[in-house]
């Protein structure tokens, strides 16, 4: 039975549907360009430079982690790119360019890396490098501060802040189309609701995030700041203003769903959805903390692996 | 191949090949020179063999491997064996491999029409085990401790895509799974009877004197398990099979074998499968058990280059092969040829945990935290926490694998070695 011709053997299945991580990772950013477009035409050449200087330094710590722990180079996943832009996406247009390097540096190499690259992650690698350069340079992330020097003819004070510390009050400027066309200050790419909810959809019909996580995110924000807007309307903002502004649009959709952070199972990926969006509105409304979206997701990340033990019956388990 | 489609919010879609009724009737191939028959026993040089090297055997010839020992072949043609040797197949198999030349003149073995007569258990068991469509070594249950079995299921869909052989069987064969059912039930005593079959072949199934049960259309619905928990409302425990509940499940085309064995006092020996093309056209063919792979690829003109992959079975369950002289076997659904540039390779990288396997995998197995354990080679682990032995092996999670994770091959492996290590411990203890 011997033959010169070399066949290839492998395992079953003989086929793939075509899926991998590079399609994923691109699509994501496909995904988010009409926000990031928004946010650059918006804030001009200091953002185009922000958002460059991220995703260019996210791959090049990539690389060389890749290089240090002798590992394949892993950079041509996209999803050293995706990281960071969505980090870029989170930051104030006057980001200075050491606060990028750093923040990509923290995001890769503590939020992904040690941990044993993609996969390994227990916390979502963006919202990691976000939440250390927050809590290390405060300042940085006030984005009365940060953007002060713009007049983009809208009242360029930060929605969230004037809400915490004016109430409903300070917040009647902003009405929900001026909100969802971007119309109020926040991150480069975290203030286009509509381009952010039209990308994120995009998303979820093609299967890229669970919807699961998205909807409860937002159905958690809204009923929690519903129920504070009832018991007392001026002091606390409408679910809508909530749902809104800050990082909830953009944490529903591109931040609370990453893939390795987040459960798989549908109870689960309700529970920690849901979870996170009731954090979100605790911390903006009781907590001290201006934005309560990256804490949240943080939080919730934390329970995941504990979360998703709730998972339906195997066939035929017996126990 | 079939890719994720655009909207991927929903499961992809896999469907059994339905049958064209219009050209049902399979392409007849005979075997050019000689034909393999693969026997399925360890070929050891010390044990004296029932037949050597330069024997002629006739078509329907019984051939035992010693005697003591049961296994055997029928040969399916006329001619004179011209070696015998081992063969290592997949999973640590190993069988005796029987080549014989082909003679030009056919002369058929009398041996079995005088035991035809009278069907009986042992006539079904000493000259029909080699029969197309294979006859399930669980219908008859040999050791006290195993339960009796009940039920038989007969099968008429197929287990895998592309594949039309058992439909086809019913749809044409359907006298013969008659008369297959009236022997079974005189001979095994047992009168609970099953035919599964697609939807569109239910006026078909219902002459064949057996109730009849549909299945769905959709992949995996074929497989066993999935066949005893949706038609007969039976969920098989993790790590028992069917036969543990006592249903045995048994090919139409074994059943139409059986029927016609009995009826034409002959052993059949043309099995019928598909030969699924590179461009993925499936057409029945059939030939004789033993006919070498290469000539079928001959006679439908494809040429097998370097890297290309040759596989027994569908694409979803089947069995990659290194060498195109393997021979068509009485199990063998199908044959199909993969181009180069069409195979999809399997990658390194871990799971991103994005959950595919999880809302595909038809026995809710959590293969995200399974897979992490298998890569790791702590099967035990795996078996007791993250219900492996609940795998009813579909292989759809390496199928939609983002990471390409070899993962239906991690799970085998596992079972496997797990399989191995319980052995070993009975024959220390």
């Amino acid at each position: 039975m011997l033959n010169h011709k070399k066949l290839i053997v492998s395992h079953a299945p003989f086929w793939h549907d075509g899926s991998s991580i590079t399609a994923r990772s691109y699509h994501i950013m496909l995904a988010a360009m009409p926000a990031v477009l928004f946010g650059i035409f918006t804030y001009g050449m200091p953002a185009l430079g922000v958002v460059s200087l991220s995703i260019s330094f996210a791959i090049i710590w990539e690389f060389l982690i890749n290089k240090i722990t002798k590992r394949t180079i892993s950079i041509g996943d996209g999803n050293a790119a995706l990281i960071g832009l969505l980090f870029a996406m989170l930051l104030p247009a006057t980001s200075p360019w050491w606060m990028v390097i750093t923040g990509t540096l923290v995001a890769v190499v503590i939020g992904k890396h040690i941990y044993g690259g993609i996969g390994g992650n227990p916390f979502n690698p963006v919202l990691i490098g976000f939440a250390i350069l927050m809590v290390a340079w405060k300042d940085y992330f006030d984005f009365n501060e940060a953007l002060v020097n713009y007049d983009l003819g809208f009242a360029m004070v930060y929605p969230l802040a004037a809400a915490k510390h004016l109430g409903t009050s300070g917040i009647e400027a902003f009405s929900t189309t001026d909100l969802l066309l971007g119309q109020h200050s926040g991150g480069i790419g975290a203030t286009f609701g509509l381009g952010l909810i039209i990308g994120g959809i995009y998303l979820i019909i093609r299967g890229f995030i669970r919807w699961e996580i998205t909807v409860s995110f937002l159905v958690g924000v809204g009923v929690t700041a519903l129920l504070f807007n009832m018991s007392d309307p001026s002091h606390y903002a409408s679910p809508v203003f909530h749902l809104l502004t800050g990082y909830t649009i953009i944490g529903a959709f591109f931040l609370a769903t990453e893939d390795s952070s987040s459960p798989v199972n549908f109870i689960p990926m309700l529970i920690y959805g849901a979870g996170a969006g009731i954090m979100t509105v605790l911390i903006r409304n009781i907590g001290s903390y201006v934005d309560g979206v990256v804490f949240a997701i943080l939080l919730m990340n934390l329970i995941n692996p504990i979360c998703d033990k709730i998972r339906p019956k195997a066939l035929g388990k017996v126990v | 191949m079939i890719k994720r489609s655009f909207i991927g919010l929903t499961k992809p879609l896999l469907k059994y090949e339905a049958l064209d009724v219009k050209t049902s009737a399979p392409l007849v191939i005979q075997p050019s020179k000689e034909v393999t028959l693969l026997l399925d026993k360890t070929f050891d040089f010390k044990d004296t063999l029932l037949f050597k090297i330069g024997d002629t055997v006739k078509t329907g010839q019984k051939l035992s491997y010693s005697e003591n020992s049961d296994v055997y072949v029928i040969s399916s043609v006329t001619g004179t064996i011209s070696s015998i040797a081992p063969l290592n197949a997949d999973y640590g198999k190993s069988y005796t491999a029987i080549t014989i030349g082909v003679s030009e003149t056919e002369e058929v073995d009398e041996q079995f029409s005088t035991l035809a007569k009278e069907p009986t258990i042992d006539t079904l068991k000493g000259c029909l085990a080699f029969i197309p469509g294979n006859l399930p070594a669980g219908l008859f249950p040999s050791t006290d401790t195993s339960p009796p079995i009940e039920t038989i299921v007969i099968s008429g869909v197929d287990r895998d895509l592309f594949i039309t052989t058992n439909q086809n069987t019913v749809r044409v064969d359907g006298k013969a799974i008659k008369q297959g059912v009236q022997i079974l039930k005189q001979i095994t005593g047992i009168d609970n009877i099953i035919l599964v079959s697609p939807d569109y072949l239910m006026q078909d199934a219902g002459i064949c004197g057996a109730e009849v049960r549909v299945v769905d259309p959709e992949y995996p619905a074929s497989l066993p398990h999935l066949i005893m928990r949706d038609a007969l409302g039976q969920v098989v425990p993790a790590g028992k099979n069917c036969e543990d509940l006592g249903v045995s499940f048994i090919s139409a085309e074994a059943v139409a074998s059986i029927g016609k064995a009995f009826t034409d006092g002959q052993i059949p020996i043309y099995k019928r499968f598909n030969l699924i093309n590179k461009n993925g056209n499936s057409s029945l063919v059939s030939a004789r058990i033993g006919t070498p792979i290469s000539d079928i690829l001959n006679a439908f003109d494809i040429t097998l280059n370097e890297k290309d992959r040759l596989i027994i079975g569908g694409p979803m369950t089947g069995s990659a092969v290194y060498s195109e002289d393997f021979p068509v076997q009485p199990d063998m659904d199908a044959i199909m040829v993969q181009d180069r540039g069409d195979i999809p390779f399997v990658s390194d990288y871990p799971c991103i945990n994005c959950g595919e396997c999880i809302r595909i995998c038809p026995a809710n197995i959590p293969i995200n935290l399974l897979v992490r354990f298998l890569e790791a080679g702590q099967y035990e682990e795996a078996a007791d926490q993250y219900d492996l032995y609940s795998c009813i092996e579909c292989g759809l999670c390496s199928f939609v694998c983002v990471s390409k994770m070899p993962v239906f091959h991690y799970i085998k492996l596992a079972k496997y070695e797990l399989g191995r290590i319980t052995t070993a411990e009975a024959t220390n203890a």
